[in-house]
């Protein structure tokens, strides 16, 4: 009980700055959320799972002022063919997104969405509350309490070309919480982008409902914005062989909180989750917190998460698979791994397994590591230089990460942007 | 070409001589020979000339048609025509052989202020070059020595070697791990760079690749000096009576 007290006071007062919108089909779902929040209270240091990264600047009532900083990163997938959603200081912004019309796919705006009966009601805080068990995520039931806007994309088809959320940052002060829902029904499938900067402070949830044979790939860059601190949840559910595909590229940031929660819930489906991540500075925090709950037979889950830290950034991962008893034939792959290129940087891994099924093959393994000394001196007695040569390892170390992206363009733009944040960052 | 005068060095973090005064010119055009027994300081000849970290000169120079190799970067001395070919090439995953020789190329081009070489014309080239020496298109693309055979690796060595046209090239213990046919293959690669304008250092311990290259010079190596210098008899002296004779007749 005394512990609880302890937390309930920065809570009450996050709680006590925010409106919730009333009414409507997702009601029910934000009230609910609401007590969750209120009896988990939101995270504190003494927290099991915030063991390595400080929350405060993330549920203090008041977001930390970020400065803007104009233009020195690529724009990534300007040259790909998309349909458009932009949120500017994570409001909806009408007159730069395209129109949301699209051959199979319905989107809406979530703050538009307020008739009684909505299709989303079986999705919006629903995986979200799945996903509190057996580890409490209160930044996301804040979310599905609080968020104001967002998107909600019912996929019924295979639609011609890639949804692209756009985040634009016009404020120092800007405080965002969005909530997006993406149900694709059985057979159907969806490429989602997702980039930009997005808000001072972002509070992201994405909730992904995959039927049977449906298949969803995501694609997310959390860069161009050097002060940002975000927390995102992704709370994804899957049905029988159905395939889920999410690849995160982090660069710049000062604190950026990665969750993905994972539920294999139909038979041979496949979920890969993968991130690349860029850190300079003792101010550059980033955190991958991964739950993978198989819960079907002969599914298959990988991980792939690769940092690159320099100058006293500091890289955290928390992976876990669960495998439940009868989830038979599992196959479950993670891999983080970092790249120290100095000795004041630092990466915290935890990876666990929890398994209850006896046919199951899991591998986790978990490295820091220099830059090799021979391979370094190999390019540069072939005549690269000594920055170059170093880019060029490092790239290479971060390769198995970017390779998750499946779309060969989208995975050169990923490439390129690494690539020039790497010649900008020079050692 | 190469002059060396008088070069010591000595181990960074031991106190190890290694090389106790070397003298060696290499004139362009030429093949010379270094042979000698183990840690006779051969290698660390190799490497202290193109600048891997670990030693400390404590005297003597190192020239390239004039140009003091030893202050230079690594990269800096193959941008000056300055090429090692590796005892034991390097593996390093994630990197492709085919970009790896591009950047190498055009860093190179770009230092000594030449025009880069644009993709096309770069995959031309190479696709001749490496056609010549049995590389096929796969090598190209995995990632450089990664997977590699023995031959396969040296065979990499040279085809960097045919493309980044260097000056003067070291070659350290390339026959070694090599069976007859892919030594063979190597030294054909080799014979075809020799140039008026290019000189030739081959570091090794036994006769048989000079059978392959031809050199002009044999040098004996031994406790860090270069003890005894002769034409390609030395070679085979070597061969039929191994070192003990040379070593007992300069003692």
């Amino acid at each position: 009980m005394a512990e609880a007290a302890v937390k309930q006071t920065p809570t009450d007062a996050m709680i006590a700055t925010l409106d919730m919108p009333q009414g409507g089909w997702s009601d029910a779902a934000r009230r609910d959320a609401l007590a969750r929040v209120q009896a988990m209270g939101l995270p504190s240091r003494r927290d099991e799972y915030w063991k390595y990264t400080r929350p405060d600047t993330l549920v203090q009532a008041q977001a930390v002022p970020a400065a803007l900083r104009d233009g020195d990163d690529t724009v990534l997938f300007d040259a790909v063919d998309r349909l458009k959603i932009v949120f500017v200081d994570g409001v909806f912004d009408a007159a730069a997104s395209d129109d949301l019309a699209l051959e199979g796919i319905t989107i809406e705006r979530l703050a538009d969405a307020t008739s009684d009966l909505h299709w989303a009601r079986d999705v919006y805080g629903v995986l979200e509350n799945n996903g509190q068990n057996p580890v409490p995520r209160p930044l996301a039931a804040l979310n599905t309490a609080f968020a104001a806007d967002g998107v909600l994309i019912h996929v019924t088809g295979k639609p011609s070309k890639p949804v692209n959320i756009i985040y634009r940052r016009t404020s120092t002060t800007a405080d965002a919480m969005l909530h997006h829902c993406i149900k694709l029904d059985a057979g159907a499938e969806l490429t989602l982008l997702e980039n930009g900067p997005v808000a001072a402070r972002f509070n992201g949830v994405l909730e992904v409902e995959i039927a049977d044979k449906a298949a969803f790939h995501h694609v997310r860059a959390q860069g161009r914005d050097h002060e940002q601190r975000a927390a995102t949840h992704i709370f994804t559910r899957l049905g029988t062989e159905s395939t889920f595909k999410s690849f995160t590229l982090t660069a710049n940031g000062v604190m950026t909180r990665n969750d993905c929660v994972i539920e294999l819930t139909g038979d041979d489906a496949a979920a890969h989750v993968a991130g690349a991540c860029v850190g300079d500075g003792g101010d550059f925090h980033h955190d991958d917190t991964v739950f993978i709950t198989h819960d079907a037979v002969n599914c298959e889950s990988r991980q792939v998460f690769k940092k690159v830290l320099r100058n006293g950034a500091t890289g955290v991962f928390q992976g876990k698979i669960l495998v439940k008893a009868g989830a038979q034939k599992t196959d479950g792959y993670q891999i983080s791994q970092s790249l120290l290129l100095d000795e004041d940087s630092q990466f915290l891994a935890k990876p666990e397994l929890e398994i209850y099924a006896d046919d199951v093959a899991c591998s986790h393994g978990s490295t820091s590591g220099a830059i090799d000394e021979d391979a370094l001196f190999y390019l540069r007695s072939r005549g690269v230089p000594h920055g170059a040569a170093t880019d060029l390892l490092t790239l290479a170390f971060l390769a198995e990460a970017v390779l998750e992206v499946e779309d060969e363009a989208l995975r050169e733009e990923v490439t390129g942007r690494l690539a020039s944040w790497l010649e900008r960052h020079a050692a | 070409m190469l002059s060396i005068k008088g070069l010591k060095v000595k181990l960074e973090d031991e106190d190890k001589q290694i090389l106790k005064g070397v003298d060696l010119e290499i004139e362009a055009g030429k093949v010379h020979a270094i042979m000698g027994p183990n840690g006779s300081g051969k290698s660390t000849l190799s490497y202290v000339l193109s600048g891997k970290d670990g030693y400390e000169v404590t005297g003597g120079s190192a020239t390239l048609e004039g140009v003091d190799l030893l202050d230079m970067d690594p990269e800096a001395r193959a941008a000056a025509g300055l090429f090692l070919a590796f005892q034991y090439p390097v593996e390093i995953p994630g990197v492709g052989n085919m970009t790896f020789l591009r950047t190498a190329v055009n860093a190179q081009r770009k230092a000594r202020g030449e025009e880069e070489m644009t993709a096309a014309e770069f995959l031309k080239v190479v696709r001749a070059r490496a056609k010549e020496l049995k590389i096929d298109a796969d090598m190209l693309k995995r990632p450089v020595n990664v997977g590699f055979s023995g031959g396969e690796k040296k065979r990499n060595e040279i085809l960097q070697m045919a493309m980044l046209e260097p000056k003067m090239c070291i070659l350290d213990e390339t026959d070694s791990g090599l069976d007859v046919d892919a030594m063979k293959l190597v030294a054909e690669g080799v014979n075809a760079l020799r140039t008026e304008g290019r000189g030739f250092l081959v570091i090794t311990h036994y006769q048989r690749l000079l059978d392959h290259i031809k050199p002009d010079v044999v040098h004996i190596m031994a406790d860090g000096r270069i003890i005894k210098t002769g034409g390609p008899e030395l070679a085979l002296e070597v061969e039929n009576n191994g070192y003990a004779d040379i070593l007992a007749e300069v003692a």
